[in-house]
């Protein structure tokens, strides 16, 4: 778990530096993740190390976002003001992205498939 | 007086103590989300019974209810946050597994991708704009389906309040967990890859975990609409967002 926890750490420290050195507009975990990517297309022996791990941290996704989200007690003013605006923008967008990324998928699939 | 109520007092000190340790704020996220997923749990994975819902209200209503300042309570918390970095970078693990996938369905892939990434950016900025929100608001909304580091990565970029959009990336990933479902029973699609992509491509991270409890190969496509999506809107959504706001 640690080597693999540091593996994952390397390649996120990489990443920021990288986007320090060149200023690419891109925030330096997902410089991170295409870096760890590419290593392991070039040694996929590295999968089995940091696999379990990964998995880990990925089945635990949801809770990472409650103290970001706890944050709602600092906006709740603007949230309250702009109530409307939001609550429905947020709705709106989510089940139109929703919506379109399946249809279109969905669609691509079959056309390529026939 | 103080005789009389000895405990109040103590409890009050040391309430008074434990809340400004880093140690309180850990605990109280680590224990709240806890039960928030056991409810989750036995609600039989219903999708409105959304742990991450559930948890921020509960947290939230308790700093309120004991006067508890955020920042006092994110210093415990933030330990949590930090692990956002090394799980974006764990992302490539889903992705390096259904690479093979990945380049049999490279174009329903791409389209999906892009085509549900820029409706919602779009729809986002439109329906606020159309219904009066400020322009930090709009910028705050637009990468709203991104996962929360790259999207507070954009919000700042373009102008938005970087702790703002992270409060409206947790709303985007519990209402598209909590409405996916529905919708895609809806429009009749039923392929699992199909409803993963989308759900990931929409629903961040919250959107993948939900996959992932309801099948293993869902939560696969989940996770890797999402890393793609945090891939593509790094690079567009900072160029298209802006030229948006820029007419607004």
């Amino acid at each position: 778990m640690i080597p693999a926890l540091a593996t994952l750490l390397v390649f996120q420290l990489l990443g920021e530096a990288l986007v320090l050195m060149t200023g690419v507009p891109m925030p330096g975990p997902v410089v991170g993740l295409a870096l760890l990517l590419f290593t392991l297309v070039l040694r996929p022996p590295v999968l089995g190390a940091i696999k379990p791990t990964a998995q880990t941290l990925l089945q635990h996704l949801s809770l990472l976002f409650v103290p970001a989200g706890v944050g709602v007690m600092l906006h709740l003013q603007r949230l309250g003001n702009e109530a409307l605006a939001i609550g429905v923008a947020l709705v709106v967008s989510t089940l139109v992205g929703l919506a379109s990324a399946a249809l279109t998928m969905a669609w691509l699939m079959k056309r390529t498939h026939r | 007086m103080t005789a009389a109520l000895p405990l109040p007092g103590a409890l009050a000190d040391i309430w008074v103590y434990l809340s400004a340790t880093p140690l309180l704020g850990l605990t109280l996220t680590l224990l709240v989300y806890h039960g928030a997923f056991l409810i989750y749990q036995r609600s039989g994975f219903n999708p409105l019974a959304n742990p991450v819902a559930i948890a921020i209200a509960v947290l939230a209503t308790l700093l309120w209810a004991t006067g508890t300042p955020y920042a006092t309570y994110f210093e415990g918390a933030q330990f949590v946050h930090f692990l956002l970095g090394p799980a974006t970078v764990a992302l490539s693990i889903p992705l390096f597994e259904q690479l093979a996938r990945l380049k049999r369905l490279w174009l329903p892939i791409v389209g999906a991708l892009v085509v549900g990434t820029l409706a919602a950016t779009v729809t986002a900025i439109g329906v606020g704009w159309a219904l009066g929100a400020s322009r930090a608001t709009l910028a705050s909304l637009a990468p709203k389906s991104v996962t929360s580091p790259v999207a507070m990565g954009i919000a700042e970029k373009i102008g938005g309040i970087p702790s703002l959009t992270a409060v409206l990336v947790a709303a985007t990933g519990i209402i598209g967990a909590a409405s996916a479902r529905f919708l895609f029973d809806a429009l009749r699609i039923k392929d699992p890859i199909v409803r993963g992509f989308a759900l990931g491509t929409a629903a961040h991270g919250i959107g993948t975990a939900r996959a992932f409890q309801v099948s293993e190969e869902m939560g696969a496509f989940a996770g890797l609409a999402m890393g793609l999506s945090a891939l593509f809107s790094a690079v567009a959504l900072p160029l298209v967002a802006g030229l948006l706001l820029k007419w607004v």
